[in-house]
């Protein structure tokens, strides 16, 4: 069997994470309802989450666990302002979605 | 090879869910497609002995943060398809697939022409069981590892994060406060007069919300 030769090294992960972020980014260009382009940003920090977490299993250091923990927190605090911020956004302007909130356009 | 097979099982089941995250009209379809990514990628964390972050990233990702996606989605009423058809920018479509195009070749170029391995730590063939068995030399687990160095070095990050978390529940509070008549009449109003009339309320608003939120928290 091909797979008993194969060795899952960190190259794995990074491929696979670089993969998510690719399409997360492109959701986050093509969608317009701003809780699916949430979403898409969310698959990003993940994305970025198994980077972290294969560079600390490769150096053998916590420093990168440590680092997907700041970055959930970050990502549960961007979540709550932004779907706040949505929430507020729908209450004055029904079916919006991002085109709509061009009021600060140059 | 265990590890391989359980890799590419999950491996594929984040692919599946992250292309159903973009590509499903419905906003709810996309949410579970998210959780199912979500629970892939904890499963990769297992595989790499970041237990304690497993299961954070089930609880906090799959169980709280996707949940309140649902309710915004549910709350707002905007669980209805969205017509993907349609670029609202001219050749957006396009664009995007150009952009994750570049992005994609751009981070696997530095993950495939790397020869020391991904770190530059010696060959990347260096055998897994080397690591595993400096792991259990410490003779302490991920939780203790990461709990001693969170409240040692990373002390002061980690009582920042508490600020933020503070901040983030008062701007919500702010953001989402339920909006008096004569606010949303204020949007008719010529801009001299809104500017006028709204400074002290909304002053007031301020200091109401605060200290509601402070009330709370004891």
């Amino acid at each position: 069997m091909i797979l008993a030769d194969l060795v899952l090294t960190s190259s794995y992960y990074l491929v696979l994470s670089a993969i998510m972020f690719a399409i997360g980014a492109v959701g986050l260009l093509v969608r317009r309802n701003p809780l699916v382009m949430f979403m898409c940003v969310e698959l990003m920090l993940n994305a970025v989450n198994v980077t972290f977490v294969a560079f600390g299993a490769d150096l053998n250091d916590v420093g990168g666990q440590i680092s997907v923990f700041f970055v959930l927190v970050v990502a549960a605090v961007e979540v709550v302002v932004g779907l706040a911020l949505v929430v507020a956004i729908n209450r004055r302007l029904p079916d919006a979605t991002a085109d709509d909130v061009s009021l600060l356009r140059g | 090879m265990s590890e391989v097979i359980t890799f590419l099982v999950a491996a594929a089941v984040i692919l599946v869910g992250a292309l159903g995250v973009v590509t499903a009209k419905n906003p709810v379809h996309s949410a579970l497609f998210l959780i199912q990514t979500l629970l892939g990628v904890a499963v990769l964390f297992i595989v790499q002995d970041a237990h304690f972050l497993a299961a954070v990233q089930i609880v906090v990702y799959a169980g709280a943060i996707v949940i309140l996606f649902l309710f915004v989605i549910m709350l707002l009423g905007v669980d209805r398809a969205e017509d993907l058809g349609v670029d609202s920018v001219a050749g957006q479509k396009p664009l995007a697939a150009i952009v994750g195009a570049a992005l994609l070749a751009g981070a696997l170029t530095f993950v495939l022409v790397a020869t020391d391995g991904a770190t530059g730590q010696g060959p990347a063939e260096s055998p897994t069981g080397e690591l595993v068995e400096q792991r259990l030399d410490n003779g302490l687990t991920d939780i203790e590892r990461i709990g001693r160095v969170l409240f040692t070095d990373g002390l002061v990050s980690f009582q920042l994060t508490a600020l933020l978390l503070t901040i983030a529940v008062l701007g919500a509070v702010v953001l989402t406060r339920s909006m008096r008549r004569s606010d949303m009449l204020d949007d008719l109003e010529p801009v001299g007069t809104e500017l006028g009339s709204l400074a002290p309320a909304g002053a007031n608003d301020e200091h109401e919300t605060s200290g509601h939120a402070g009330e709370d928290e004891q």
